[in-house]
């Protein structure tokens, strides 16, 4: 009944071509959004802005920007931390340099930079695949963090090589209260995911998924496969960048080049894997598993009584469990979390009637 | 093995949830602790941490701060900034309605991520031996406390010393220091400040970089012979430290000519290098040992009556721990002045930053808290949130560390040009008018 589409009918192109042809879906991403515009910044408390739904709205563009190299355009990259580390370090220093530049100007400069990055790093892409690929795009980690350490200009000869965010001001509103930075980080982040998926809907994702298929092929049919790849590296660099000046603005409000490591690159990996490759909506729900789950399980082990297991312990205890859990999950539904949602609307278009 | 240890810990869980809902009618004042107890830098984690809450049962023990009792709890973070984040959020509004002092995380990244928040808070957010040097303005810096010492009064003090040594700063001419510093931001942080000590009294420095971690130091060491220094001032960091004492004496550096910095300076830099390490000079802050009237105190009335925080009882007195408890002292006297200020009863943060910045520690005090030698004198101000910037010296016999020196001050009034203007760049840059400390009372 919830997904019943019967009466829905496409009378024009643009109508069949809509970005949500279901009314159902329609509907529901205007709640949604309504909700997280305008319900949560009432409800919300510090704690659940600072901490929970600024990292996960942020982790889950980062997941868009790898999303689009490697599950659309079938690039493998280690490389997402840097790309992170380069917007958020450009971000900073157009802002630095260029006194009077507004705050969204500066994330789109910082996200360009990334992009011209990754373009760079992307080259080798040209001639190797798969794992020799992975190399090449761990070359961009360490170099990055290495560049961004060893030349005290990029820090602002910081003595620590932080960079702190500059005044969050838009148009004179000041955005730098938990809220403030919470609906500043959900813009940006609605903004992006509606150009994302409309970029894997229009002839450039296409041609990514094409060459993700078998690029051989896609060069018979008449994809350029120079342009191709490195216009995913771009984009995904570009997505990359912005959820890096993100994360040292709005969320830490500090970073310094160590904050993007391997690890992060490996997150950032692993909410795709975990969302499932090629998917839009994925990237929230394998962020989310990310961001929230430690969480619970952290919140949950807090109200055990004191003393009933060493803290040390009980973290370890944590990783094993989310470890334990990433893998039953995987084997059960290897396609990840957006296929157990797509697997559950189908159901309930069939709902109650099925054939 | 297993049940009776359960059943004792959960015998214990309940009373202690009992005395907790008893106690409820008593004024609390919390302290978040955002420790580590996994992970790479677990030892300092469990050192720290260990006395700082031994410290606090040690002042519950005898009946508080002025009839107010202390409580804590901690959160994990391993060290990692974003946790450190999200414990610090989850942390701040402190517990049962006993509201929170300050914040002491022990990590540079996570003080640096929460300083923002700290302000906005009005939490103070304490970084004792570490943390931004440029912090110790006090007006641009209002809740940062960077207690004791920063990097730049360091490397002073180390300078200073090495010319007492040599028999006075004037006979420093000539004279070759190289230092070994960790490839990060907090190796690299005190390069400008040797650079102007050097031009200043006249002798040469030399930098070399150790990448991170520092598992392999052959070739910087050979360099350090061919180049024959003085003194090897060693900026290292976890298993930097006893490679760097291993590899010296491979090629013949003597141990006793190498100075740690602040972080080279526990037992456990120093002991897995072994027989490499006899005669290694570092600074501290805090001599360790166990002699000091307040430490038998806390072995009497906390350790020996089973509720010790340190799972392994031999670190008791070492220099992690130590720190903990200088750290305990230093908040616990912190809230005692503002207390006299503001009323014997739970404060808020903004009252304690107010302790803090007038926070007063002489002999006679340190005397009576039964900490002499242990802790500096200290008087901070709201232009100056350091407030001490002196170290001791002390040389490892293969066994222990044992004092060599008195205090050393550190040339602070060279510094303090320097602090300022980084302070006024930051003010600039995040739009921060700074405090008229003038006016301040």
């Amino acid at each position: 009944m919830l997904y019943n589409e019967a009466g829905q009918f496409s009378i024009s192109y643009a109508g069949e071509r809509r970005l949500f042809r279901l009314r159902q879906d329609r509907r529901a991403l205007a709640l949604l959004l309504a909700f997280a515009f305008v319900i949560v910044p009432f409800v919300g408390n510090d704690y659940w802005f600072s901490a929970i739904l600024i990292p996960f709205l942020v982790l889950s563009l980062a997941g868009l920007g790898l999303n689009l190299l490697t599950g659309y355009a079938g690039q493998l990259s280690l490389g997402s931390a840097a790309f992170m580390a380069v917007g958020a370090f450009a971000a900073y220093n157009f802002g630095l340099r260029l006194p009077g530049l507004p705050l969204l100007a500066c994330l789109f400069l910082g996200g360009v930079t990334a992009a011209l990055v990754a373009v760079v790093f992307g080259l080798p892409s040209l001639r190797i695949k798969g794992f020799y690929l992975i190399v090449s795009t761990l070359a961009a980690q360490f170099f990055v963090s290495w560049a961004l350490t060893k030349f005290g200009w990029f820090s602002n000869d910081n003595a620590s090589g932080v960079i702190s965010a500059p005044p969050l001001t838009i148009f004179g509103v000041d955005f730098s209260a938990p809220v403030g930075r919470y609906l500043l980080t959900l813009s940006v982040v609605a903004a992006l995911f509606w150009l994302g998926k409309n970029l894997v809907r229009s002839e450039l994702g296409r041609n990514w998924m094409a060459v993700r298929d078998m690029d051989t092929a896609a060069a018979v049919i008449g994809i350029p496969l120079l342009k191709t790849k490195l216009l995913a590296f771009a984009l995904s660099g570009f997505f990359l960048g912005i959820a890096g000046s993100l994360w040292a603005f709005t969320y830490l409000g500090t970073v310094e080049p160590h904050g993007f490591d391997l690890n992060r690159s490996f997150q950032v990996l692993f909410i795709i894997i975990l969302s499932g490759l090629g998917s839009i909506l994925g990237n929230f729900l394998g962020a989310a598993f990310m961001v929230l789950f430690p969480l619970l399980l952290s919140n949950l082990a807090g109200a055990l009584p004191v003393g009933l297991i060493d803290p040390g312990q009980l973290e370890n205890l944590q990783k094993f469990i989310f470890g334990a859990l990433i893998i039953a999950f995987l084997i059960k539904e290897p396609e990840g979390l957006a296929r157990l949602w797509q697997r559950f609307r189908e159901r309930v278009r069939l709902w109650p009637l099925r054939y | 093995m297993f049940k009776p240890t359960f059943a004792r810990s959960l015998v214990l869980a309940l009373s202690l949830a009992a005395a907790a809902v008893t106690a409820q009618a008593e004024p609390e004042q919390y302290f978040p602790l955002q420790s580590y107890r996994v992970g790479p830098y677990a030892a300092g984690g469990t050192g720290f941490f260990g006395g700082f809450i031994d410290y606090m049962q040690y002042v519950n023990a005898n009946g508080g701060v002025n009839g107010v009792k202390l409580t804590w709890s901690e959160c994990e973070t391993e060290y990692v900034v974003e946790k450190g984040v999200e414990c610090y959020e989850r942390l701040k509004k402190g517990l049962n309605g006993a509201p929170a002092a300050a914040t002491n995380p022990l990590s540079v990244g996570i003080a640096y991520a929460t300083l923002d928040r700290s302000t906005a808070d009005k939490l103070p957010l304490i970084t004792i031996n570490h943390g931004r040097t440029d912090s110790t303005d006090g007006s641009v810096f209002p809740y940062a406390f960077p207690l004791q010492l920063n990097p730049y009064s360091e490397v002073s003090a180390i300078v200073n010393y090495i010319g007492k040594q040599a028999g006075g700063l004037d006979k420093l001419k000539g004279q070759k220091i190289v230092t070994l510093y960790h490839g990060s931001p907090y190796g690299k942080e005190t390069i400008p400040v040797l650079d102007l000590l050097a031009k200043k009294y006249g002798f040469t420095v030399e930098h070399v970089e150790v990448p991170h971690p520092g598992n392999e130091q052959q070739s910087q060491w050979l360099n350090i012979r061919r180049a024959k220094p003085d003194w090897v001032i060693l900026r290292g960091w976890g298993v930097m430290n006893p490679v760097a004492l291993k590899t010296a004496q491979k090629v013949g550096f003597p141990a006793n000519r190498i100075i740690g910095n602040i972080w080279s300076n526990s037992e456990d830099d120093a002991a897995p290098a072994g027989a490499a390490a006899k005669g290694f000079i570092s600074i501290t802050t805090h001599p360790s040992g166990t002699e000091f009237p307040v430490l038998k105190g806390i072995k009497k009335q906390v350790v020996d009556a089973g509720k010790g925080n340190l799972a392994d009882p031999k670190r008791f007195g070492s220099v992690y721990y130590n720190l903990g408890v200088v750290n305990g002292i230093l908040n616990i006297e912190a809230l005692r002045i503002a207390q006299d200020k503001f009323g014997k009863k739970p404060l808020s943060g903004e009252q304690v930053r107010w302790g803090f910045e007038n926070l007063k520690l002489d002999d006679a005090r340190l005397k009576s808290l039964g900490a002499l030698g242990l802790v500096q004198p200290l008087k901070l101000s709201c232009a100056d949130h350091e407030g001490g910037g002196a170290v001791r010296f002390q040389q490892w016999d293969g066994q222990k560390w044992s004092v060599i020196s008195d205090w050393v001050q550190a040339d602070r009034a060279l510094l303090r040009p320097i602090i300022e203007e980084s302070a006024r760049k930051y003010a600039k840059e995040k739009g921060i008018t700074p405090r008229d400390c003038g006016k301040e009372g």
